[in-house]
């Protein structure tokens, strides 16, 4: 029988997978502040670039190494005199930036070969998962440094060879939730009520795939940045003067002795914007899967 | 069981043929070439000094040789080192790569399960829960923000350690390289016996000895503590993959020989061969430490059956 349509009167609604959720979510303390900061810190990210009096590759001979709160410079300047807060947060934002793309592409990719391996099955599946198999015993990134070093370092670059990489705990996570949903009885019922293949998989499989995959995107988004920090670090990455987290700290590194600061702040970003990312994904995680804890 | 390696070898070795083959077509797409610089080598030079590492031939030629090479355990010359072999380069450089990651390793071992059984003895309690706010700030402090930073306050400012340098391997210097590598691998391996142990001492096993009247630190140690570091095994493999990463950026800071370094600078440089060694002794090693892991979580869990 189908469900008569709802036109007024609401119907008893049932309490889903995602209302409990967000209940349980909204409980954990450390998820909450998290999603609070890491609003704060993409706001910044985005608006702050226009706000600040400088540009972020604006150089002044006359005001290099400002220390914090000098010359209207508010966390100080470079051996360039460039302004550390606009840089911070036009790093900050090339950073998130990378994380939100690289792992989009790391989702689609994950995603796409994880259903299909898993719901086709048989020969497929397995000579599908062995690639992964293989990829994962490889020290991955020797493979995105060799991309960086083959195509030289650009952004766009950057973005598809993280995302490339990251994909593999993606498409395994995505494979086992489909093998087990799958055989799960409600699908069965779905098949048993003439319901279509790709209807199932659109109405049933993807919505309970969707928990484990947007945990793992919360925890994929920090990996990412630690990972494109890490080829900046290496100078690989992102170039300067275009700036990002990992060029920030890589610069400050260089020059500590003489200006701390320079090394302190955007370490200090960093560390929080990684922490925001792995205490929201820890949240979701027993929130959607509270058996896990 | 030797079966059981001789199998996992066998598989082992169309994974590195692949490593072979992805690594050298992505190296040779690459622009440049090995004998750039900044003077322009005259035609015919050029042209003797390809012959004479052999790329003058095409590419599919080359890729065959450089297979047949490494088959033999032959990883050829470097092309920018002169009168220096791959190997000789691996063998040469690897000691020092061995002698942090295994120091870094087990230390982090050896803390990382006493943060983790004391933080599940006192579950919920203040050690517990200061045991795991360090181990998340351990998980999003990457190596390249605490190294400099070490460095900045113990070293510079404290004057306690050297700021760099490798010194022949003295304690002083490997303190701080070891301690920001170890870091990173306290905080996950802390966070996973926490977890095992937790799981273990609510069965039923545990509760049959302690109603045995067992006194609770045998327990710890003899029955909960083996079953509890068997996920502990498993990331072994992940671990060592985490270090190879982490001493990049070590051996970078801390201004110290080992590997890690040339792999990168030799990328820059196109010198094909030692990139290509670098990376069939990483993929190999990893390969190794996966199958050793394998190995040892049979022998820690009876269960499991290696077939």
């Amino acid at each position: 029988m189908r469900r008569a349509p709802v036109a007024s009167a609401p119907a008893v609604k049932g309490r889903s997978l995602w209302d409990d959720a967000r209940r349980r979510l909204l409980r954990n303390r450390a998820a909450v502040a998290s999603v609070a900061t890491l609003a704060l810190l993409v706001l910044a990210a985005a608006v702050g670039p226009y706000l600040t009096p400088f540009a972020y590759d604006q150089v002044d001979k006359a005001d290099v190494w400002m220390p914090p709160l000098t010359n209207g410079h508010l966390l100080g300047t470079d051996a360039l005199g460039r302004d550390l807060l606009a840089r911070l947060l036009t790093g900050l934002r090339v950073s998130l930036a990378i994380g939100l793309v690289a792992t989009t592409v790391s989702l689609l990719i994950g995603v796409a070969w994880g259903a299909t391996a898993g719901y086709v099955g048989g020969k497929l599946d397995e000579a599908m998962m062995r690639i992964v198999d293989v990829l994962y015993s490889l020290p991955f990134i020797f493979f995105v440094i060799l991309l960086m070093v083959t195509f030289g370092s650009n952004i766009v670059l950057i973005f598809v060879a993280i995302g490339a990489v990251e994909w593999l705990t993606m498409s395994r996570i995505v494979r086992g939730q489909t093998l087990t949903l799958k055989n799960k009885e409600f699908v069965e019922a779905a098949r048993a009520a003439g319901l279509g293949r790709t209807a199932i998989v659109a109405r049933h499989i993807v919505p309970n795939l969707l928990g484990p995959v947007v945990v793992y995107v919360t925890l994929t988004i920090p990996a990412v940045i630690l990972a494109e920090s890490f080829l900046s670090f290496l100078g690989l990455g992102v170039q300067p003067p275009m700036a990002s987290l990992g060029v920030l700290i890589a610069g400050g590194a260089s020059d500590m002795e003489l200006a701390p600061w320079l090394l302190v702040f955007p370490s200090l970003v960093m560390v929080v914007t990684l922490m925001c990312f792995n205490f929201i994904g820890d949240g979701l995680r027993d929130a959607i899967d509270p058996k896990d804890r | 069981m030797l079966r059981y390696i001789g199998q996992r070898l066998l598989v082992a070795i169309p994974t590195l043929f692949l490593v072979v083959t992805a690594a050298f077509f992505m190296m040779r797409a690459a622009p440049g070439s090995p004998f750039d610089s900044d003077r322009k080598l005259l035609p015919e030079i050029e042209a003797n000094v390809l012959a004479q590492y052999g790329m003058n031939k095409p590419l599919g030629q080359q890729y065959v040789d450089y297979l047949a090479g490494v088959a033999k355990g032959d990883l050829g010359p470097s092309l920018k080192y002169r009168d220096k072999s791959v190997l000789d380069i691996l063998k040469e450089n690897y000691e020092p790569s061995l002698k942090l990651g295994l120091s870094a390793i087990l230390i982090a071992a050896i803390v990382g399960v006493s943060l983790g059984v004391i933080a599940a003895l006192r579950q919920n309690r203040t050690a517990d829960n200061v045991v795991m706010a360090v181990a998340i700030l351990g998980v999003c402090i990457p190596t390249f923000v605490t190294a400099p930073l070490l460095v900045l306050v113990i070293a510079s400012k404290l004057g306690w350690l050297p700021t760099a340098g490798w010194n022949d391997g003295a304690l002083a210097n490997l303190v701080l390289p070891v301690t920001v590598l170890a870091l990173p691998q306290i905080a996950i391996i802390s966070r996973l016996t926490r977890a095992g142990m937790i799981e273990v001492l609510g069965a039923n096993y545990i509760r049959t000895a302690r109603a045995k009247g067992l006194p609770e630190s045998l327990i710890v140690r003899k029955h909960a503590l083996r079953a509890a570091i068997l996920p502990l095994v498993s990331y072994l493999g992940p671990a060592c993959a985490g270090l190879i990463t982490g001493s990049l950026v070590v051996e970078k800071i801390f201004n110290l020989p080992g590997l890690g370094k040339f792999f990168v600078i030799s990328a820059l440089q196109r010198d094909y061969t030692v990139v290509m060694g670098m990376v069939i002794f990483y993929a190999a090693l990893i390969l190794v430490l996966n199958l050793l892991a394998d190995l040892l979580y049979a022998v820690l869990d009876p269960r499991v059956r290696l077939a």
